[in-house]
């Protein structure tokens, strides 16, 4: 907590705090200790809260799927491998049915989409003070513990996806070819330049709808678990009715959860598979 | 909220992860299915078959049993017959045994009567010489009169 008795207004903002690690203000490298003082930190910094969750959930699908995948055998699948292999035909359905191309990369970086923003939006349903309370017992003042909360996260792997569309757009249709694409429709070749400036926005909502779809949508569900935690705090009946509250939005926000990952998996399948399409002007 | 480095560290670790779930987790798994689903299908056809073949042996015991039966209907017959004529045979012989009997009796009772016939006839000699004594009150000569006494009982 920010102190020991905060305001509703300090509460919130506290939730809505990274735990940044850059250069303070009077030269030396460490936590910033307030929200204003991570702003001032500028690039050179890093969520270390967001990081660590993200790389967490990360390393909790690798080890769960390559345990899987470790013993996987063509016998009778234990409980596991069956889940897992759930979830992989699931994917691999999913791709096939979406992506034409011959292409090995994106069926597996879809599950991993899927898997990883699943996990780190499930952060989202454990209790909003359980973890940040843990973690300011321990001395850490600032824990968000839902990465995809995190316009960083999210974006950085919206850009991250849109660098492979770039990537293989040229590599399928040479720079040139992309460069046509963008250039002559929908409008005949004559008005190229407003063509291409139309369809470079559209090339670049891309990734921005693409990361801030998914943290809107989190932050929104976080930002809700919060304000019902604020309940809490007041008399015996606005603790029970915040309590059914907290339980009726984590049931909604399951779905939403499971939605956000899997649409940030198949619109990078959607988008791959169009910059792989090369089409006849 | 502001956008610093974690950018750039979460791009890395997003390519990493990618990178390690294609390399060691997608191909073993995707393997280990596709191998699952041919034997399934090897597995479904060699039901299928078994299907066939226990289907084929039934129909081959039914023709077996149909034949068995046949043949023991055929032996059930042939014993009946069999019985019958011997039953017949046995008939045949009390027949004729009781026929054959019959005909010794008959002969047996020829023979008595002709025997009797016989005593008779010299009975009747010695009466009727004894007869004529006793009408003529005179000795006959048996011996001169023998022949005609003979030729009487010859017709009696």
């Amino acid at each position: 907590m920010a102190s020991e008795n905060p305001t509703t207004s300090e509460y919130i903002q506290h939730h809505l705090t990274n735990l940044t690690y850059g250069q303070l203000p009077d030269g030396s490298w460490g936590f910033a200790q307030s929200a204003q003082e991570a702003a001032s930190m500028g690039f050179m910094s890093i969520n270390v809260d967001s990081m660590g969750w993200s790389i967490a959930m990360g390393l909790v699908f690798l080890f769960v799927f390559s345990r899987a995948a470790g013993r996987a055998t063509a016998g009778v699948p234990g409980g596991l491998q069956n889940f897992v292999e759930m979830i992989v035909d699931f994917i691999d359905d999913t791709t096939s049915s979406i992506f034409s191309h011959k292409n090995d990369l994106v069926a597996p970086m879809a599950l991993t989409i899927f898997v990883w923003v699943w996990l780190m939006n499930l952060m989202d349903l454990v209790p909003v003070d359980w973890i940040p309370m843990l973690a300011s017992a321990m001395g850490v003042h600032f824990m968000k513990v839902v990465p995809t909360t995190d316009p960083n996260i999210t974006m950085s792997m919206a850009f991250s996806v849109f660098g492979l569309i770039l990537y293989y757009s040229i590599k399928c249709k040479g720079a040139g070819g992309f460069l046509a694409e963008l250039s002559f429709h929908p409008f005949p070749k004559i008005l190229a330049p407003i063509n291409f400036i139309l369809e470079f926005v559209t090339l670049i909502a891309k990734p921005l709808s693409l990361g801030l779809r998914l943290f809107g949508n989190m932050y929104a569900g976080e930002m809700i678990f919060v304000l019902l935690a604020v309940m809490f705090s007041g008399g015996i009946a606005v603790n029970l009715l915040g309590g059914v509250l907290q339980w009726g939005w984590a049931v909604f926000h399951v779905v939403i959860i499971t939605l956000q990952a899997f649409i940030f998996a198949v619109l990078t399948i959607v988008y791959l598979a169009q910059a792989h399409d090369v089409e006849e002007h | 909220m502001n956008l610093n480095f974690t950018l750039i560290g979460q791009s890395l670790t997003f390519f990493v992860f990618v990178w390690f779930c294609l390399k060691y987790i997608w191909p073993p798994l995707k393997t280990a299915m596709r191998e699952r689903q041919e034997a399934i299908a090897q597995g479904l056809s060699a039901a299928e078959q078994a299907q066939k073949d226990l289907a084929a042996a039934h129909s081959g015991a039914e023709l077996e049993l149909t034949k068995a039966k046949e043949e023991a209907q055929g032996i059930i017959e042939q014993a009946r017959n069999r019985a019958n004529q011997m039953v017949e045979e046995a008939k045949q012989d009390a027949r004729d045994e009781g026929l054959r009997l019959k005909e010794a009796a008959v002969q047996e009772i020829e023979q008595e009567m002709n025997r009797a016939k016989a005593t008779l006839r010299s009975q009747v000699a010695v009466l009727a010489l004894a007869g004529a004594e006793k009408v003529l009150e005179s000795s006959i000569d048996a011996s001169r009169h023998s022949q005609m006494l003979d030729r009487l009982a010859q017709e009696l």
